[in-house]
């Protein structure tokens, strides 16, 4: 019989060794449905890590990894300070449609005056505070009212999504589009665009945003008594509250960060690569952010390496539907089978494993 | 606006039709967290029966053989969440949330063959001429088989939590796991049990959705509606028959919106449509700004892992 045993701390080793085991093992099994579809699995696993990093295309797929991985980063980071603190904000999605809107609310209001130095700095801050208000919503409730935040802030998103169809066909709507559904495109006026600061590179101010806000995770985590406060309450609540951690104030921080790291992602998105508001401008960035949340470990530099990875996914998965005509949803299920692999391995970290008859302690 | 043009006896038999599948997921999660354990992942265990039930349906031609496909498909993904939830001892939340996003992964690539195509009609019971009664008959006796078994589930969960030895220990188990350990039960046991009873009941949902509700195939179909079973557990304070009143409540608010669209009300259509999901939230914040009423329904083991050290 294998037993499991209580490790007395978490193992360092494994936990570093775990999220490469599970991709490892994603891999195989991934590569096992790949087989069950039709296709070579090794191909598709190659055109999916490799291609994009070192094929023929490379030049153009590098600049989309910086891209995809720029909200998926911004996302995962706000999400691991309340993951952390078992606060859980799985709503990023709709706080993500409500950053873009309002953020291209404030762009377009402008429009056409060519003011950048004005108008791209309040449009920031206006998907920031979107993305923040929508996060307070079920902080407030659950702080005031004891309502579950996961229940809340995942039905939001339904919410967000009706919101911007009504946006996209009603009051955002472009009055010279002809009647089409969907805003101006906010990457065709200088003042309020997004636009590559390094051409081909894929960089653009979300991706500076990104990096910014690894780095203040990684200091909030290391040196601010915030971090502190967020680790102790997921490790023992009691102590927390012992230690004179106010819940309260936990939630509202952790919600409204990653609200507002979520709601910069959105405008960072609509205002470049996506360019307008439309009905179908989210594309789930919100919850695969939840993923490469869990396997940055929620940590903010595994979180950037795992951003990164997840980004490969996407556009491996683009290239492989399109030169192997394997389905999109492959992908879709790929990483939700990572997540999966991720948490079964994790038993490692916290456990190590006995063979032999189990002794009574 | 005509209010006139609504006639309310249908009214209040397509309500029970848009109820069932939030009601049929609502009451397996209730035994699920009865046993202590949150699976936040009952809209991937939906999406998945949906489309098993769906598949089945469709190859072999007959809908209840595809309810049956459609109760196993969900049930062995819950499986996937009991072993790693129960065995690898995983976040339950995580574990929930992996759960809902590979449903839909999965869901979509085997649903490929399967958009625009009808499913097989699943038959009304016949009632004879009590099917023809005025309101009575429309409301009562004319509905498909699924809405009876949903209704019979509900007073069998009901007794069984309530009235058996087995609910009994069940019971036990969701609010002290080391106590129930400690007389012998077998707790890990009774909760892959429980856990596997919620994803027949989730797949069992997500099949009424895609066999008779819709009746079609798209891809995300469930639109939420495992998230609103999760929210109606807490609604009904964790007992059977507040869950239907619950799921029958949100199917009224549904099908009204529905309604009040297609009479054509001032209202645009998107504000309508998310309605449900704005009630929904209220309701659960009435019901939990109540403490000591939110806590008096809840199993005090929810959510917590259990590691029997020896």
């Amino acid at each position: 019989m294998i037993h499991l045993v209580k490790r007395p701390q978490p193992s360092r080793a494994w936990s570093y060794a775990t999220p490469v085991l599970a991709v490892l093992m994603t891999m195989v099994a991934g590569g096992a449905m790949f087989a069950a579809l039709g296709k070579d699995p090794v191909e598709v696993i190659r055109t999916i890590f490799w291609d994009p990093l070192f094929g023929e295309f490379a030049f153009y797929f590098r600049g989309q990894l910086l891209v995809k991985a720029a909200p998926l980063i911004l996302i995962a980071v706000g999400l691991s300070l309340g993951f952390k603190a078992g606060i859980w904000n799985i709503g990023a999605e709709g706080q993500y449609i409500l950053g873009a809107i309002c953020g291209a609310a404030v762009g377009l209001a402008f429009y056409p005056m060519e003011a950048r130095w004005l108008i791209f700095p309040l449009m920031i801050i206006a998907g920031a505070l979107g993305g923040w208000a929508w996060a307070m919503i079920p902080a407030i409730l659950k702080t005031r009212f004891n309502t579950n935040e996961i229940l809340v802030s995942l039905l939001l998103v339904y919410v967000a999504e009706q919101l911007l169809a009504k946006m996209a066909l009603g009051a955002l709507r472009n009055p010279d589009g002809a009647g089409f559904p969907g805003s101006r495109n906010l990457s065709q006026y200088a003042s309020a665009s997004n636009p590559e600061l390094i051409a081909g590179s894929g960089m653009h101010w979300g991706v500076v945003a990104a990096l910014i806000a690894v780095i203040f995770g990684y200091v909030l985590f290391a040196r601010h008594m915030w971090g502190f406060q967020i680790r102790l309450t997921g490790e023992s609540p009691r102590a927390a509250r012992f230690g004179g951690v106010k819940p309260t104030r936990l939630v509202i921080f952790c919600l409204g960060v990653s609200g507002a790291l979520a709601g910069l992602a959105g405008l960072f998105e609509v205002a470049g690569p996506a360019g307008q508001i439309s009905i179908d401008f989210n594309v789930g960035y919100g919850f695969t952010a939840i993923i490469v949340a869990f396997l940055g470990r929620l940590h903010p530099v595994g979180i950037l390496l795992a951003g990164l990875l997840m980004a490969l996914t996407y556009i491996g998965g683009e290239a492989a539907a399109s030169n192997l005509g394997l389905p999109s949803a492959a992908i879709q299920a790929f990483q939700g089978m990572l997540l999966f692999f991720l948490l079964a391995v994790d038993v490692l970290t916290n456990y190590s494993l006995r063979f032999g008859k189990g002794e009574v302690a | 606006m005509d209010l006139s043009a609504i006639n309310w006896a249908v009214l209040v038999a397509s309500l029970m039709v848009a109820a069932t599948p939030i009601l049929l997921a609502a009451l397996g999660e209730l035994v699920v967290e009865k046993a202590g354990v949150l699976n936040l992942g009952v809209e991937g265990m939906m999406i998945l029966g949906a489309i098993c039930g769906f598949a089945v349906a469709v190859e072999t031609g007959s809908p209840l053989v595809g309810f049956f496909g459609a109760a196993a498909g969900g049930a062995l993904l819950a499986l996937v969440f009991a072993v790693l939830t129960q065995v690898l001892l995983s976040n339950q939340v995580a574990t929930g949330l992996a759960l809902t996003l590979f449903g839909l992964g999965i869901s979509a690539l085997l649903g490929q063959g399967y958009v625009g195509i009808k499913p097989p009609k699943t038959e009304k019971l016949d009632f004879g001429p009590l099917s023809d009664l005025p309101v009575v008959g429309t409301i009562l006796f004319n509905h498909d088989y699924m809405i009876y078994f949903s209704l019979a589930l509900v007073a069998a969960v009901w007794w069984f939590l309530r009235y058996s030895r087995g609910g009994l220990i069940l019971r036990a188990v969701g609010e002290n796991h080391e106590a129930a350990h400690a007389l012998g039960y077998k707790v890990v046991v009774i909760r892959f049990a429980a856990i596997a009873f919620g994803g027949a009941c989730a797949g069992l949902g997500g099949a009424y959705l895609s066999l008779v509700r819709v009746p079609q195939w798209t891809e995300g179909m469930t639109a939420g509606a495992g998230w609103i079973a999760l929210a109606i557990v807490v609604f009904a304070s964790w007992r059977a028959f507040g869950v239907l009143l619950g799921a029958y409540l949100f199917g009224g608010v549904t099908v009204l919106q529905l309604n009040l669209q297609a009479a054509g009300v001032a209202v645009p259509v998107e504000y309508l449509s998310m309605s449900p999901y704005l009630i929904t939230i209220l309701v659960l914040v009435i019901m939990s700004a109540d403490r000591s009423r939110a806590a008096l329904g809840a199993p005090a083991s929810l959510g917590r892992s259990f590691h029997a050290s020896n």
